[in-house]
């Protein structure tokens, strides 16, 4: 008892929220029971996400977005205290061609922000960031300069994307530990696709996924993946949160099969998985297609500890009544103290924490702007 | 000199106050004050116009001695006033959005 002690006390965790009007950094010791915040940084603009270094904790990157000035890159090497503008070019390779636009005609694709940025797990220098239009652009300067992966655009299923209501968007980066030329990412609405060439090229994943709003239910791309996840333990098996349905994936992507199993709903945006124990998950259901707040008015994070199909609601500590706030599919995180901490922002502007993996839920902080995404560092 | 006031967000992201001073070679247009604007501010790339056509933001307008100049060539002579420091160029936010 003595030694966990003395470990939860040199331990903490630093949550990097982005909101509709800037972004927000929430510390805390291993307890995770007062809470500083710092904020807002970047007063007024949109930040889509923010996310640390693995390698270098200190070391964070933010994506800054208006209507009026467009697409920033933040950089900052002491956790968030200080930012630097770094490089805001994201120019797609060659000609960029069509993809669909809503009504099913051809649109030029143009670049609109970046949604999602994944650090390198190895390397501070190196970030990768999903855009809207859809694309992967890579930077090994620290966010300098961008090169877009263009592979993947270029596979040539690219102009049958279509977007969806929130844009057509690269939203989830999943990179494999265990194999450094493997990568995951997932579009809406196309899906989910692979490279195993560090992002040379790149195949459509979305075999086994069936979606009632596109002409072919199973078509190999068309697909409105919300976010998919994964342990980094298990790199082959993945968790898909789709438009509708809760899917696993337990060869990488090549097949999917639906485990929503007894969710209230199957709708929901995101999806995450225990930091210790690789067959729990957690969702949100939402209600849909347009409602998209809670059912019932309650909110509630669905767990599952058998990796799907066999779910169970957690309810401590969150509203269960007159609560009409949706979770955005950026808007989980995980932390990897001993005892899992789970994370949730919502469009309210509450963050939800939970220190022992969602038994008990408490606001950490109540009145942000509407929350884009959540992520947790777990500092040593 | 030349003087450009910027909305209050590019300020912060410039790191200036409400004007910048700027010298400018050769004649006064909106393309050269914006390339002396951007080489002294680089973070300001991209967020005035588009880093690839040079086009002016659609959220953004420039002002001048009481005329918006912002459906003017970016080459046209900027007024007189403006070559001379007498008036400043603005950069303006579109009042819009919530």
């Amino acid at each position: 008892m003595e030694r966990n002690d003395k470990i939860i006390d040199m331990s903490g965790v630093r949550v990097l929220a982005g909101t509709r009007k800037g972004a927000f950094i929430l510390t805390s010791d291993g307890k995770r029971e007062k809470w500083d915040i710092s904020g807002p940084h970047f007063a007024g603009w949109e930040i889509y996400h923010v996310k640390g270094s693995p390698a270098d904790p200190d070391r964070l990157y933010a994506s800054q977005s208006s209507g009026w000035f467009g697409q920033q890159i933040q950089r900052s090497n002491d956790g968030g205290k200080t930012w630097e503008p770094v490089g805001n070019k994201f120019e797609y390779e060659g000609v960029p061609g069509t993809h669909q636009w809503y009504d099913g005609t051809p649109h030029p694709w143009e670049f609109k922000r970046a949604w999602h940025l994944e650090p390198s797990l190895t390397d501070p220098e190196t970030v990768y960031a999903g855009v809207e239009d859809a694309a992967l652009f890579h930077s090994a300067d620290g966010g300098k300069t961008w090169q877009e992966l263009s592979g993947l655009r270029g596979h040539g299923s690219g102009p049958h994307w279509q977007p969806g209501a929130g844009g057509m968007c690269l939203h989830t980066i999943l990179l494999d530990a265990q194999d450094p030329q493997r990568m995951f990412i997932a579009i809406s609405a196309a899906g989910a696709f692979r490279t195993n060439d560090a992002g040379k090229t790149w195949q459509p994943i979305n075999r086994g996924l069936h979606s009632q709003y596109i002409p072919d239910q199973s078509a190999e791309v068309g697909h409105c993946v919300h976010r998919i996840a994964m342990h980094r333990s298990r790199p082959d098996v993945l968790f898909m949160q789709k438009h509708w349905d809760v899917m696993r994936s337990d060869d990488g992507g090549d097949s999917w099969h639906e485990v929503s199993g007894n969710l209230p709903t199957d709708f929901g945006f995101p999806i995450d998985v225990h930091a210790h124990e690789p067959n729990t998950i957690y969702v949100v259901p939402i209600k849909s297609d347009s409602e998209h707040y809670p059912p019932e008015g309650k909110l509630r994070v669905y767990r599952s500890r058998t990796g799907g199909n066999e779910w169970e609601p957690l309810t401590k500590g969150l509203p269960q009544s007159d609560c009409y706030v949706n979770v955005l599919r950026d808007s989980m995180a995980i932390d990897s103290l001993d005892s899992c901490g789970v994370y949730f922002g919502t469009t309210g502007g509450q963050i939800y924490a939970s220190a022992d993996s969602g038994d008990n839920w408490t606001p950490i902080v109540r009145d942000l702007p509407a929350v884009l995404s959540v992520e947790v560092q777990t500092l040593q | 000199m030349i003087r450009v006031v910027l909305p209050a967000h590019l300020r912060t992201l410039a790191r200036v106050g409400a004007e910048v001073q700027l010298e400018v070679k050769g004649q006064v247009t909106q393309r050269s004050v914006l390339d002396a604007l951007e080489s002294a501010y680089p973070m300001l790339r991209g967020a005035v116009r588009d880093h690839s056509t040079q086009k002016r933001r659609p959220f953004v307008r420039f002002f001048a001695c009481e005329q918006d100049l912002s459906h003017d060539s970016p080459d046209a002579p900027l007024p007189d006033a403006v070559a001379s420091g007498t008036e400043p160029f603005l950069v303006i936010g579109a009042i819009a959005g919530g």
